[in-house]
Protein backbone atom coordinates (compact mmCIF):
# COMPACT_ATOMS: atom_id res chain seq x y z
CA UNK A 1 0.00 0.00 0.00
CA UNK A 2 2.87 2.34 0.91
CA UNK A 3 4.46 1.62 -2.48
CA UNK A 4 1.26 2.50 -4.32
CA UNK A 5 0.91 5.79 -2.42
CA UNK A 6 4.58 6.60 -3.13
CA UNK A 7 4.09 5.76 -6.83
CA UNK A 8 0.99 7.98 -7.07
CA UNK A 9 2.82 10.78 -5.27
CA UNK A 10 5.74 10.61 -7.72
CA UNK A 11 3.34 10.57 -10.69
CA UNK A 12 1.54 13.61 -9.30
CA UNK A 13 4.80 15.46 -8.75
CA UNK A 14 5.95 14.64 -12.27
CA UNK A 15 2.77 15.95 -13.83
CA UNK A 16 2.97 19.12 -11.73
CA UNK A 17 6.62 19.50 -12.64
CA UNK A 18 5.90 20.26 -16.32
CA UNK A 19 3.88 23.32 -15.31
CA UNK A 20 5.75 24.39 -12.18
CA UNK A 21 9.19 24.15 -13.80
CA UNK A 22 8.42 27.36 -15.67
CA UNK A 23 7.29 30.55 -14.00
CA UNK A 24 3.63 30.72 -14.93
CA UNK A 25 1.05 32.83 -13.11
CA UNK A 26 -1.89 31.26 -11.27
CA UNK A 27 -4.20 32.40 -14.09
CA UNK A 28 -1.98 30.79 -16.74
CA UNK A 29 -1.88 27.50 -14.80
CA UNK A 30 -5.66 27.60 -14.30
CA UNK A 31 -6.20 28.09 -18.06
CA UNK A 32 -3.61 25.43 -19.00
CA UNK A 33 -5.44 22.90 -16.82
CA UNK A 34 -8.69 23.57 -18.66
CA UNK A 35 -7.24 23.16 -22.17
CA UNK A 36 -7.05 19.71 -23.69
CA UNK A 37 -3.82 18.63 -25.35
CA UNK A 38 -5.15 17.50 -28.73
CA UNK A 39 -2.17 15.32 -29.54
CA UNK A 40 -2.04 13.60 -26.12
CA UNK A 41 -4.13 10.90 -24.49
CA UNK A 42 -6.31 12.43 -21.79
CA UNK A 43 -3.91 15.18 -20.78
CA UNK A 44 -4.34 18.89 -20.40
CA UNK A 45 -1.64 21.16 -21.79
CA UNK A 46 -0.60 21.75 -18.16
CA UNK A 47 0.39 18.08 -17.91
CA UNK A 48 2.09 17.87 -21.28
CA UNK A 49 5.40 18.97 -22.69
CA UNK A 50 4.42 18.12 -26.26
CA UNK A 51 5.14 20.56 -29.04
CA UNK A 52 1.45 21.39 -29.38
CA UNK A 53 1.08 22.01 -25.62
CA UNK A 54 4.10 24.30 -25.56
CA UNK A 55 2.80 26.35 -28.50
CA UNK A 56 -0.65 26.75 -26.96
CA UNK A 57 0.87 27.67 -23.58
CA UNK A 58 2.86 30.35 -25.33
CA UNK A 59 -0.23 31.63 -27.16
CA UNK A 60 -2.20 31.73 -23.88
CA UNK A 61 0.61 33.69 -22.19
CA UNK A 62 0.64 36.16 -25.11
CA UNK A 63 -3.13 36.62 -24.91
CA UNK A 64 -2.91 37.30 -21.15
CA UNK A 65 -0.17 39.87 -21.80
CA UNK A 66 -2.46 41.49 -24.38
CA UNK A 67 -5.09 41.87 -21.63
CA UNK A 68 -7.45 39.10 -22.76
CA UNK A 69 -9.49 37.47 -20.02
CA UNK A 70 -10.03 33.75 -19.43
CA UNK A 71 -13.31 33.59 -21.36
CA UNK A 72 -11.85 35.42 -24.37
CA UNK A 73 -8.92 32.99 -24.46
CA UNK A 74 -11.25 29.95 -24.35
CA UNK A 75 -13.41 31.51 -27.08
CA UNK A 76 -10.35 32.14 -29.23
CA UNK A 77 -9.09 28.57 -28.92
CA UNK A 78 -12.59 27.12 -29.42
CA UNK A 79 -12.94 29.14 -32.62
CA UNK A 80 -9.71 27.56 -33.93
CA UNK A 81 -10.00 23.98 -32.66
CA UNK A 82 -13.66 23.54 -31.69
CA UNK A 83 -15.22 23.25 -28.21
CA UNK A 84 -13.40 19.93 -27.72
CA UNK A 85 -10.22 21.79 -26.79
CA UNK A 86 -11.81 23.16 -23.60
CA UNK A 87 -12.45 20.67 -20.79
CA UNK A 88 -15.25 22.73 -19.32
CA UNK A 89 -17.51 23.51 -22.29
CA UNK A 90 -18.99 26.97 -22.56
CA UNK A 91 -22.69 27.52 -21.97
CA UNK A 92 -24.20 27.68 -25.46
CA UNK A 93 -27.28 26.13 -27.08
CA UNK A 94 -25.69 22.82 -28.22
CA UNK A 95 -24.06 22.39 -24.80
CA UNK A 96 -27.13 23.52 -22.88
CA UNK A 97 -28.44 19.94 -22.58
CA UNK A 98 -25.19 18.88 -20.92
CA UNK A 99 -25.59 21.59 -18.32
CA UNK A 100 -29.33 21.23 -17.72
CA UNK A 101 -29.90 17.45 -17.84
CA UNK A 102 -27.99 16.58 -14.61
CA UNK A 103 -30.04 19.14 -12.68
CA UNK A 104 -33.26 17.81 -14.22
CA UNK A 105 -32.31 14.28 -13.16
CA UNK A 106 -31.65 15.43 -9.60
CA UNK A 107 -34.93 17.37 -9.54
CA UNK A 108 -36.99 14.42 -10.83
CA UNK A 109 -35.16 12.08 -8.45
CA UNK A 110 -36.02 14.25 -5.45
CA UNK A 111 -39.64 14.57 -6.62
CA UNK A 112 -39.89 10.81 -7.10
CA UNK A 113 -38.38 10.18 -3.66
CA UNK A 114 -40.72 12.64 -1.93
CA UNK A 115 -43.76 11.25 -3.74
CA UNK A 116 -42.92 7.70 -2.67
CA UNK A 117 -42.19 8.84 0.86
CA UNK A 118 -45.62 10.51 1.07
CA UNK A 119 -47.30 7.45 -0.42
CA UNK A 120 -45.66 5.14 2.13
CA UNK A 121 -46.72 7.37 5.00
CA UNK A 122 -50.32 7.45 3.73
CA UNK A 123 -50.33 3.63 3.42
CA UNK A 124 -49.11 3.29 7.01
CA UNK B 1 -30.11 8.43 -25.16
CA UNK B 2 -27.23 10.69 -24.02
CA UNK B 3 -24.96 7.66 -23.84
CA UNK B 4 -25.98 6.66 -27.39
CA UNK B 5 -25.24 10.13 -28.78
CA UNK B 6 -22.01 10.17 -26.79
CA UNK B 7 -20.90 6.96 -28.46
CA UNK B 8 -21.83 8.08 -31.97
CA UNK B 9 -20.37 11.56 -31.59
CA UNK B 10 -16.81 11.85 -32.91
CA UNK B 11 -14.75 13.11 -29.99
CA UNK B 12 -11.54 13.36 -31.94
CA UNK B 13 -10.08 16.64 -33.04
CA UNK B 14 -12.03 17.82 -36.03
CA UNK B 15 -11.67 21.08 -37.88
CA UNK B 16 -14.68 20.62 -40.15
CA UNK B 17 -16.35 23.51 -38.29
CA UNK B 18 -13.81 25.84 -39.87
CA UNK B 19 -14.77 24.84 -43.41
CA UNK B 20 -16.99 27.49 -45.01
CA UNK B 21 -15.52 30.25 -42.87
CA UNK B 22 -13.08 32.89 -43.98
CA UNK B 23 -9.50 32.50 -42.78
CA UNK B 24 -8.47 34.57 -39.75
CA UNK B 25 -6.06 37.45 -39.68
CA UNK B 26 -2.46 36.24 -39.62
CA UNK B 27 1.12 37.46 -39.80
CA UNK B 28 3.81 35.34 -41.45
CA UNK B 29 7.29 36.31 -42.60
CA UNK B 30 8.04 35.94 -46.29
CA UNK B 31 11.40 34.22 -46.90
CA UNK B 32 11.90 36.00 -50.22
CA UNK B 33 11.26 39.60 -49.19
CA UNK B 34 11.61 39.25 -45.41
CA UNK B 35 8.37 41.25 -45.14
CA UNK B 36 5.36 40.32 -43.06
CA UNK B 37 2.53 38.85 -45.11
CA UNK B 38 -0.99 39.39 -43.79
CA UNK B 39 -4.46 38.34 -44.86
CA UNK B 40 -4.99 41.65 -46.69
CA UNK B 41 -1.90 40.94 -48.84
CA UNK B 42 -3.47 37.83 -50.35
CA UNK B 43 -4.59 38.28 -53.94
CA UNK B 44 -8.21 37.46 -54.68
CA UNK B 45 -7.70 36.09 -58.16
CA UNK B 46 -6.68 32.51 -57.42
CA UNK B 47 -7.38 29.55 -55.22
CA UNK B 48 -4.75 29.14 -52.53
CA UNK B 49 -3.38 26.14 -50.72
CA UNK B 50 -1.69 26.82 -47.39
CA UNK B 51 0.64 23.92 -46.72
CA UNK B 52 2.22 23.66 -43.25
CA UNK B 53 5.45 21.70 -43.35
CA UNK B 54 8.97 21.30 -41.96
CA UNK B 55 12.18 19.70 -43.16
CA UNK B 56 12.29 17.53 -40.00
CA UNK B 57 8.87 16.00 -40.75
CA UNK B 58 9.05 12.65 -42.64
CA UNK B 59 5.36 12.72 -43.81
CA UNK B 60 6.14 16.10 -45.40
CA UNK B 61 8.59 14.30 -47.68
CA UNK B 62 5.85 11.80 -48.59
CA UNK B 63 3.45 14.53 -49.73
CA UNK B 64 6.11 16.56 -51.54
CA UNK B 65 5.69 14.92 -55.00
CA UNK B 66 1.96 15.71 -54.88
CA UNK B 67 2.70 19.34 -54.01
CA UNK B 68 5.03 19.46 -57.02
CA UNK B 69 2.14 18.20 -59.17
CA UNK B 70 -0.26 20.72 -57.62
CA UNK B 71 2.19 23.51 -58.44
CA UNK B 72 1.46 22.90 -62.13
CA UNK B 73 -2.20 23.92 -61.74
CA UNK B 74 -2.51 27.47 -63.07
CA UNK B 75 -5.46 28.55 -60.93
CA UNK B 76 -3.79 27.48 -57.69
CA UNK B 77 -1.14 29.33 -55.70
CA UNK B 78 0.66 27.35 -53.02
CA UNK B 79 1.75 29.07 -49.82
CA UNK B 80 4.27 26.98 -47.92
CA UNK B 81 4.33 27.74 -44.22
CA UNK B 82 7.59 26.46 -42.79
CA UNK B 83 6.65 25.41 -39.27
CA UNK B 84 9.11 25.55 -36.33
CA UNK B 85 12.03 24.77 -38.59
CA UNK B 86 15.59 25.84 -39.23
CA UNK B 87 15.53 28.06 -42.34
CA UNK B 88 18.78 26.60 -43.70
CA UNK B 89 17.42 23.04 -43.43
CA UNK B 90 14.16 24.17 -45.03
CA UNK B 91 15.98 25.73 -48.00
CA UNK B 92 18.12 22.61 -48.42
CA UNK B 93 14.96 20.47 -48.35
CA UNK B 94 13.51 22.52 -51.22
CA UNK B 95 16.76 22.45 -53.22
CA UNK B 96 16.97 18.65 -52.86
CA UNK B 97 13.31 17.82 -53.53
CA UNK B 98 12.14 20.81 -55.59
CA UNK B 99 10.23 23.92 -54.59
CA UNK B 100 6.47 23.67 -55.11
CA UNK B 101 5.70 26.94 -53.33
CA UNK B 102 4.70 30.21 -54.96
CA UNK B 103 5.28 31.87 -51.61
CA UNK B 104 7.46 30.53 -48.82
CA UNK B 105 6.54 31.82 -45.37
CA UNK B 106 8.03 31.28 -41.94
CA UNK B 107 6.37 30.47 -38.66
CA UNK B 108 9.36 29.95 -36.40
CA UNK B 109 7.40 29.75 -33.13
CA UNK B 110 4.32 27.91 -34.45
CA UNK B 111 2.10 30.58 -32.90
CA UNK B 112 0.90 32.05 -36.21
CA UNK B 113 -0.26 28.60 -37.28
CA UNK B 114 -2.64 28.54 -34.30
CA UNK B 115 -4.60 31.23 -36.17
CA UNK B 116 -5.22 28.57 -38.84
CA UNK B 117 -6.15 25.89 -36.25
CA UNK B 118 -3.04 23.85 -37.01
CA UNK B 119 -2.00 21.32 -34.37
CA UNK B 120 0.54 19.25 -36.27
CA UNK B 121 2.19 18.95 -39.64
CA UNK B 122 1.74 18.30 -42.48
CA UNK B 123 -1.59 20.00 -42.76
CA UNK B 124 -3.04 21.91 -45.72
CA UNK B 125 -5.91 24.33 -46.12
CA UNK B 126 -7.54 25.02 -49.47
CA UNK B 127 -9.13 28.46 -49.72
CA UNK B 128 -11.08 30.06 -52.53
CA UNK B 129 -10.84 33.52 -54.10
CA UNK B 130 -12.92 35.01 -51.28
CA UNK B 131 -10.53 33.49 -48.72
CA UNK B 132 -13.17 31.01 -47.59
CA UNK B 133 -11.86 27.63 -46.40
CA UNK B 134 -13.07 24.97 -48.82
CA UNK B 135 -11.30 21.95 -47.41
CA UNK B 136 -8.71 20.95 -44.81
CA UNK B 137 -6.26 18.13 -45.31
CA UNK B 138 -4.87 16.77 -42.06
CA UNK B 139 -1.82 14.63 -42.69
CA UNK B 140 0.16 14.22 -45.91
CA UNK B 141 -1.56 14.99 -49.22
CA UNK B 142 -1.91 11.87 -51.36
CA UNK B 143 -2.95 11.20 -54.93
CA UNK B 144 -6.66 11.14 -54.00
CA UNK B 145 -6.30 14.58 -52.39
CA UNK B 146 -4.41 15.81 -55.44
CA UNK B 147 -7.27 14.71 -57.71
CA UNK B 148 -9.81 16.35 -55.44
CA UNK B 149 -7.95 19.66 -55.22
CA UNK B 150 -7.47 19.63 -58.99
CA UNK B 151 -11.18 19.13 -59.62
CA UNK B 152 -12.21 21.74 -57.01
CA UNK B 153 -9.90 24.35 -58.48
CA UNK B 154 -10.49 23.71 -62.16
CA UNK B 155 -14.27 23.15 -62.13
Amino acid sequence: MKKIILYLLILNLLSLNSVMSQNFSQLEIKIFKNIRCLVCQGQSIADSNSDFAQTIKSVVSDKISQGKNEKEIYNFLSSKYGDWIVYKPSLNIPNLMLWVIPYLFVMFGVMFFLKNLRKNRQNK
Amino acid sequence: MIFFFGLTNNQKYDTRDNVGKQISEFELTSVKSNNILTKSDLDRSNFKLFNFWASWCPPCKDEHPFLMKLNKIDKLKIYGVNFKDDTKSAKKFLIDLGDPYDHLLLDETGKSSVEFGIYGIPESILIDKNLIIIKRYIGPINNKDYEEINSLVTK
